[in-house]
């Protein structure tokens, strides 16, 4: 007879995860993203008290996958709205989800200024360089020479300008507490992924100002790459372009201790 | 109460205040910009929230975030910031939620004028974003009008969970009149079972426009039409003067119609039975009421600061059934007592044929007013 060892539960979906089959595409890394930052809201033990508000994109239905109160933005206007609640509800927890067309083209406006006001709330600003949602086209932080549906020939800069490194950007505001640049490429970058958003929702709890994770995604649908070849094209392209880093960190969450 | 003197936009605010606002978000622009300086010092002074925004698109998705937590919760424009709100009201038209707006309208096209119009009739009562929905939009005439609904349109969006708009002019905005403001109301410490506060010990809730499906779509547009049939019956407001005698009628809304009123007091001061009807509630809009008075008038004059926005909807409620004159003032212009009684003389004179676009035969003869020809 064979001794059966006890069943160990070793790993389980998060509670603030909801029992929803996601729709992204295989090999995407929305759903690692959602998964970071469920387990944070678990650690913190602030699902309940947690709104969230989804962007349009390919994470326009990331209501449906967080189990705790959300709504649902206007392109690029997710800043917007999440200062609406957060005005309203100071002790709650707010928090965004965007992705690179949303926050940095048409949503512009909206991330400068909540930056810039240091609202309270976190964003977690998903950076995979191209549109996914319509299929394919030039984002705001498309590589030079990248080709996509709406820059064929690669994207020239003489006519499409250069990416928009918004970490860099947002970081120069005195309204911000807390902005740095990950990426979920390999396991290792994932849990420095994990530690830095668990960080934003610490600073967004203890007060300290606006606080954005950008991190830096793959797309291979839209890349027209394999899963694998994707999560390579990010270190080896994207990475050079947008470096991980921490861009601000206030003296105050510095001495956060988690 | 006693009655106070009062500047119109910040009668307004102090309204909206009374009536419990909790949040206001918006952005300077003339001729409304009183509100939200009367709300900068108010609101934080009652712990109450008040932001700037950083634009109009901002304060009205700031609008649709708070209102998206069961607060009273408003904004304010004019009609170039309202323009860019569309977005915001359409999403939140079809989040079915309640919020309140007050647009007080100046001269456009485009950048146009600081000055009093009501060019944004069709923006606001058939217009206000994309999709199938209507606002309930009223208009007040007063000082004393604007409190009164601006009191009223909190009460309305959130017994309809929708857009209220009270569509003002620059003249109501801008000028003191003696009003009487309610007494303060206490805020709400309950909220709606619809509303995002975080799921504190119940199931999550999610407040969205999205209806991917479009058969789930379609059911939502034929709520908000079934619900819009019943606001049609319960909603209709406006206000009649000299009509039980009158043979002629005259229709203006807002700072119109009180113009109008002074020009129909004067032709009856002369023994003319003129009377005027006044809609308050341009939407929905007292199309039943106008039609009954096809019975009595021998002819309609329709006045308005604009090219005849609601001089449309005049005409479908008048089914033909009368002639239908129309005079306007264009581009932020205010007309004068004397010009609105000269047109009714014009009428008695020449009594106007069914045949004709009013608002054609208006601009063949508006062209000498205004000495463009």
């Amino acid at each position: 007879m064979v001794a059966i060892a006890p069943t160990q539960l070793v790993y389980q979906r998060p509670e603030s995860l909801s029992d929803t089959p996601t729709h992204y595409c295989p090999g995407c890394t929305h759903g690692v993203a959602h998964r970071l930052v469920a387990e944070v809201l678990d650690e913190m033990n602030v699902r309940e008290s947690t709104i969230g508000v989804a962007p349009v994109g390919c994470s326009v239905f990331a209501y449906n996958y967080f189990d705790c109160d959300f709504v649902e933005a206007a392109h690029g206007r997710a800043p917007a709205m999440a200062t609406g609640i957060k005005r309203v509800l100071p002790d709650r927890v707010v928090f965004t989800y965007q992705g690179d067309g949303d926050l940095a083209s048409i949503g512009m406006a909206e991330i400068v200024h909540a930056a810039a006001r240091g609202e309270n709330i976190t964003v977690v600003f998903i950076n995979n360089a191209i549109y996914g949602m319509t299929g394919g086209q030039m984002a705001p932080t498309t590589l030079p020479g990248q080709k996509t549906t709406s820059s064929p020939g690669g994207r020239d800069v003489e006519q499409m300008g250069f990416p928009i490194r918004m970490s860099e950007m947002l970081s120069s505001l005195d309204g911000t507490g807390y902005v740095v640049r990950r990426s979920l490429h390999d396991p290792k970058n994932i849990r420095l992924a994990k530690k830095a958003i668990r960080l934003a929702f610490e600073t967004q709890v203890r007060g300290l100002g606006f606080s954005m994770v950008e991190l830096l995604s793959s797309c291979p649908t839209n890349w027209g790459l394999t899963p694998l070849e994707a999560l390579r094209w990010i270190e080896d392209h994207m990475v050079p372009v947008y470096p991980l880093q921490d861009f601000k960190v206030s003296p105050a969450v510095a001495e956060i201790r988690v | 109460m006693a009655r106070e003197l009062w500047k119109g936009n910040e009668a307004m605010a102090e309204a909206a205040v009374r009536a419990g606002v909790q949040a206001y978000f918006g952005y300077p622009i003339t001729p409304q910009t009183e509100v939200l300086e009367y709300m900068s010092k108010r609101l934080p002074e009652l712990g109450r929230t008040f932001l700037q925004a950083e634009s109009e698109l901002a304060a009205i998705n700031m609008v649709y975030g708070a209102a998206c937590t069961g607060v009273r919760v408003m904004s304010s424009s004019s009609s170039p910031g309202v323009s860019l709100m569309m977005e915001g009201m359409s999403y939140i038209a079809g989040t079915e939620i309640p919020a309140v707006l007050i647009d007080v309208v100046r001269g456009g096209p485009g950048l146009g004028n600081i000055a009093p119009s009501q060019g944004d009739y069709n923006q606001i009562v058939h217009g206000g974003g994309h999709g199938d929905y209507h606002p309930i939009v009223l208009a007040p005439s007063s000082v004393q009008e604007a409190i009164d609904l601006t009191v009223l349109a909190f009460d309305l969006a959130e017994k309809y969970r929708l857009i209220v708009i009270v569509l003002a002019d620059g003249s109501i905005g801008q000028m003191m009149e003696p009003a009487e403001l309610p007494p303060m109301r206490p805020l709400r410490t309950e909220y709606p079972e619809w509303s995002v506060r975080g799921a504190q010990g119940r199931e999550r809730r999610i407040l969205s426009s999205i209806y991917i499906d479009p058969i789930d779509e379609e059911v939502m547009n034929y709520r908000l039409m079934r619900q819009w049939s019943e606001i049609e019956a319960n909603e209709i407001r406006y206000k009649q003067y000299f009509l039980d005698d009158a043979e002629y009628v005259v229709i203006g809304f807002g700072t119109a119609g009180r113009v109008a009123l002074s020009a129909v007091r004067a032709a009856r001061a002369e023994g003319i039975r003129v009377g005027l009807f006044r809609p308050i509630g341009l939407s929905p809009f007292p199309y039943a009421q106008i039609e009954a008075l096809t019975e009595q008038a021998k002819a309609i004059l329709v006045v308005e600061m604009n090219a005849g926005q609601m001089l449309d909807d005049v005409l479908r409620a008048v089914k033909g059934r009368v002639p239908v004159e129309f005079y306007g003032r264009m581009g932020g212009i205010m007309p004068f007592p004397d010009e609105i009684e000269a047109e009714m003389q014009r009428i008695i004179q020449v009594p106007p044929v069914l045949n004709g676009d009013p608002r054609k035969k208006w601009l063949q003869r508006f062209g000498k007013v205004i000495h463009a020809e």
